[in-house]
């Protein structure tokens, strides 16, 4: 047994002198890394609910050719809001969720490293999103698309104070981001039990690592594009407006040297996810460590030269346009050996079928068709065609869906008993699976083809052109059976913590730090942590005659 | 009957292809769903294979351990890398064919895109229209293609990759249409309100026709004999129509809007939404707001009598 090495925390508000329980007021100024984590992760199924109604009543517009149901004005609003929602507000708070919850745990911690700073990264990211909402009572919500192309974004095209919530919200939302990941490299490197090396580090643990450099690398690209919109549009200057000398395409860089990134900071935690689930479940170690760590590097890496397969059809020429083509292929191959990896790690595995395992499996399929979609992308002449379509769509919701969600979903089962003391219910949690897989597929896989025949994305109509309203019309019936399923997995949270079955602190024979305190964890993880001597250190300690270090 | 024959009106798709430019795209859309279909269904039978053999038999088995292997890692990465190879030369190769640089050749048609239109004129005449896109069969066509507000993006799939309008730059598209015939297409950037209705019509015809066409369209426009059309042009000088809008051969000179001479010659109206034909005509004069909310022509009140008489008006404009 080691003695850990941060300090302990002796009450849950320091310096201030009140009890331990008071309701509301605990949570809001909580700097508990494990409140906070369940903060941000409620904070997620809010906006989920809200950014899912928006789409719910994009789909109805869509769902037969000429529709009226929806003004062109509010459905440019709506499809705005459901992009910048679930990117900003349900894909990054609930990745910062988990990590803020899990790595102290996972590395032995007691806290994060500034906890004051984690409080305020929840609240700026909870302000954020407030901000970006209260749009809506100011006269109207952006409705540039969620990218905010200029000089669309412009005030005399977007006349609303719409796009000025958008900045402000979205800057407020980043220092929050920022922040948190500045949290997160200073407590895995200073705070991780001192026995613990970089090598023995759980992978989940690695991905939120190098996601943090990731965001602290692309972030200040999208908040020096906000801020010049900002002035642009407050202040009158022209950094976007071409009439005036200014640059439209100037945005689309500074967007997308953000944009792309992005896309791997809201995948690589879910790589990490997946492979604490893989392995446990298939009770052996991940296939291949130093090969999973080193291309989630190699992705964030070429991740910063990949943004301008975004603007392929921006007349950019053919040299720029190869380059391009180049680094955006290669960026497939470290995601595609990290597929093969989790494949090699239930290869020869004993594998049991928890709904967590199921969504991690269920991930492997739906994100290589998101991944080799998008690969389409990457041949130039492909994305001339595609680029802008409903194929776009289907492919950024595979990814997003297929890929972030489903991961999402599998880190939920899988923690869900530490973070609440009580296992959701795995039979339901098997209808709700079935029910997602189904109907996730049904309302993405037809976009496809709607794409192929022509379909631009983003229109709030369309005519009657043979195919287009009967594909649209699955995709709505698709759309509505997910919030079903949606609405069965919150019934089944919700009874969980009513009334669900009480989990021992290692329900699932688990192999990393978490699962050695209780469930829940105190105030105080650990008092003592025991002796990591490789990757799996719990595992070597239920195991000893079969543990990991003795092997090698 | 606003056209010389009546054509056919291809179904739009990225394997519907009309132009040997759509052609090469489709060869390697073709090849790269071949490469995708095989990696997929490897994926989805080597889960299926792992699920199947290794499903826990008992709680207490503890598995052998394979932490890695050489020869199959190095498998996982040179195989995708050579396939990454391959895919990455023939693009570069299509890419070149499809699009080449320009050199000195002058554009065949300038495209300008407008919220919520597109501006087409003809720079070796003084052809002008909107909206529907002649062009002639068999010659490689250099298309110019600007904004005159927000990012468009030109795209008819059966004939051409798509490429974007951007204020402040000029850029060029190449295309050769191998058969007569109508080609739909759509604005694929998002533009504003009424982007939905920006649709596109490219009417591909014989050389010939395409000349006929070119030298009746460059035409001023015939002057009006019946009476109420006649009241219709007064109208249409009296009120400020002839601020937006041109029509050759009168005083009406403005550019925001389309360029009404041979308003009547078009298939189609608004970007899409409505055949061109008086009742149509007459409701968007009625209320604009109404049929495409967001366009930039404003209401007119006008009473109905003046409405039918403009509508009378520009159905004359052949």
């Amino acid at each position: 047994m080691e003695e850990i090495f941060i300090p302990k925390p002796e009450k849950p508000i320091p310096n201030l002198s009140i009890s331990n329980d008071q309701g509301l007021l605990q949570w809001i100024s909580s700097v508990d890394h494990k409140q906070i984590g369940i903060m941000y992760l409620w904070l997620t199924v809010v906006f989920l609910i809200i950014g899912g109604i928006e789409i719910l009543l994009v789909r109805i517009q869509l769902s037969i050719p000429k529709n009226h149901f929806l003004l062109p004005e509010t459905y440019n609003q709506l499809f705005t809001m459901h992009g910048t929602t679930m990117i900003f507000f349900v894909a990054m708070p609930a990745i910062f969720g988990f990590s803020t919850y899990f790595v102290p745990l996972m590395i032995g911690a007691n806290d994060m490293a500034f906890p004051r700073l984690n409080a305020l990264s929840f609240w700026m990211t909870f302000f954020g999103g407030s901000l970006l909402y209260f749009s809506f009572l100011a006269g109207g919500a952006p409705d540039a698309g969620w990218f905010n192309y200029a000089p669309l974004n412009q005030v005399n095209f977007s006349t609303s104070k719409g796009i000025d919530y958008y900045c402000s919200g979205l800057l407020l939302s980043g220092i929050g981001s920022v922040t948190a990941s500045i949290n997160f490299i200073v407590t895995i490197l200073n705070y991780k039990v001192r026995s613990m090396s970089l090598k023995q580090l759980p992978i989940f643990v690695w991905m939120v690592l190098i996601n943090s450099f990731l965001v602290l690398a692309a972030f200040p690209s999208l908040n020096a594009a906000l801020a010049m919109l900002l002035i642009d549009r407050q202040l009158h200057a022209h950094f976007f407006s071409a009439v005036a000398g200014g640059s439209a395409i100037l945005w689309q860089h500074l967007f997308w040297l953000f944009g792309h990134p992005e896309v791997y900071i809201v995948i690589l935690p879910i790589f990490g996810i997946l492979s604490e689930v893989f392995p446990v479940f298939s009770r052996k170690s991940i296939f291949g460590y130093a090969f999973v760590v080193g291309s989630g590097m190699a992705i964030s890496l070429l991740a910063f030269g990949v943004w301008v397969h975004h603007m392929f059809t921006t007349g950019l020429g053919n040299t720029v346009n190869g380059f391009f083509a180049a680094s955006s292929l290669l960026i497939g191959i470290p995601t595609g050996v990290k597929i093969f990896s989790w494949l090699a790690t239930m290869y020869g595995g004993s594998l049991r079928f928890s709904v967590s395992m199921m969504f991690a499996i269920a991930f492997l399929i739906e994100f290589t068709i998101g991944g080799l979609s998008g690969i389409s992308f990457a041949i130039v002449p492909i994305d001339w065609q595609l680029t802008d379509t409903y194929y776009v769509v289907a492919h950024l919701h595979y990814v997003l869906i297929g890929g972030t969600v489903f991961g999402l979903f599998s880190g939920m089962f899988y923690w869900f008993p530490k973070i609440s003391g009580r296992v959701l219910d795995e039979r339901l949690g098997k209808w709700f699976f079935w029910l997602f897989v189904i109907s996730f597929n049904l309302t993405f896989l037809v976009q496809h083809a709607l794409g192929a025949m022509g379909m631009p994305r983003r229109v709030y109509t369309y005519p009657n052109i043979s195919g287009w309203g009967i594909l649209n019309f699955i995709s709505t019936i698709g759309a509505f059976l997910m919030a079903v399923s949606f609405g069965l997995f919150i019934y089944i949270v919700l009874k969980a913590m009513k009334k669900g079955e009480i989990a021992s602190s290692d329900p699932w024979d688990a192999d990393t730090l978490e699962w050695t305190t209780t469930s829940p964890p105190p105030l105080q993880n650990f008092d003592r942590v025991i002796p990591i001597k490789s990757a799996r250190p719990y595992r070597d300690y239920k195991l000893r005659n079969d543990a990991d270090f003795k092997i090698k | 009957m606003y056209f010389p024959l009546q054509m056919f009106i291809y179904f739009q798709s990225i394997f519907n292809s009309f132009s040997p430019q759509s052609e090469k795209i489709r060869s390697i859309t073709n090849g790269f769903i071949i490469a995708a279909c095989f990696i997929l269904l490897l994926v989805i039978f080597l889960t299926i294979y792992i699920l199947v053999k290794f499903r826990a038999k008992t709680n207490k088995h503890e598995p052998k351990e394979i932490t890695s292997n050489r020869k199959l890692e190095i498998l996982m990465v040179t195989g995708p890398f050579i396939l990454v190879l391959f895919f990455f030369f023939w693009s570069i190769k299509i890419m070149n064919a499809v699009l080449p640089e320009r050199h000195k050749e002058t554009p065949d048609v300038v495209i300008t895109g407008h919220q919520w239109w597109w501006e087409i004129s003809y720079p070796s005449s003084k052809s002008i229209t909107s909206n529907e896109l002649h062009l002639p069969v068999g010659k490689k066509l250099l298309l110019q293609l600007n904004s005159a507000d927000v990012i468009h993006s030109w795209w008819v799939p059966s004939l051409a990759g798509k490429m974007d309008m951007i204020p402040g730059t000029t850029n060029y598209l190449w295309m050769t249409l191998s058969k007569p015939g109508i080609y739909e297409g759509a604005c694929s950037e998002f533009c504003g309100q009424q982007h939905a209705w920006m649709r596109i019509r490219v009417i591909g015809e014989s050389p010939e026709d395409f000349n006929q066409w070119v030298i009746i369209n460059a035409r001023n426009a015939l002057p009006i004999l019946d009476s109420k059309a006649l009241a219709g042009e007064t109208l249409f000088k009296k009120a400020t129509c002839s601020s937006c809008h041109s029509i050759r051969g009168t005083d009406a000179k403005g550019i925001a809007g389309p360029d009404l001479t041979h308003f009547a010659s078009r298939k189609m109206i608004l970007g899409g939404i409505l055949e061109n034909n008086p009742k149509n005509v007459f409701d968007w004069l009625t209320d604009p707001q109404k049929i495409k909310p967001g366009a930039h022509m404003p209401r007119f009140i006008f009473n109905r009598d003046s409405i039918s008489a403009l509508t009378a008006y520009l159905e004359q404009l052949k």
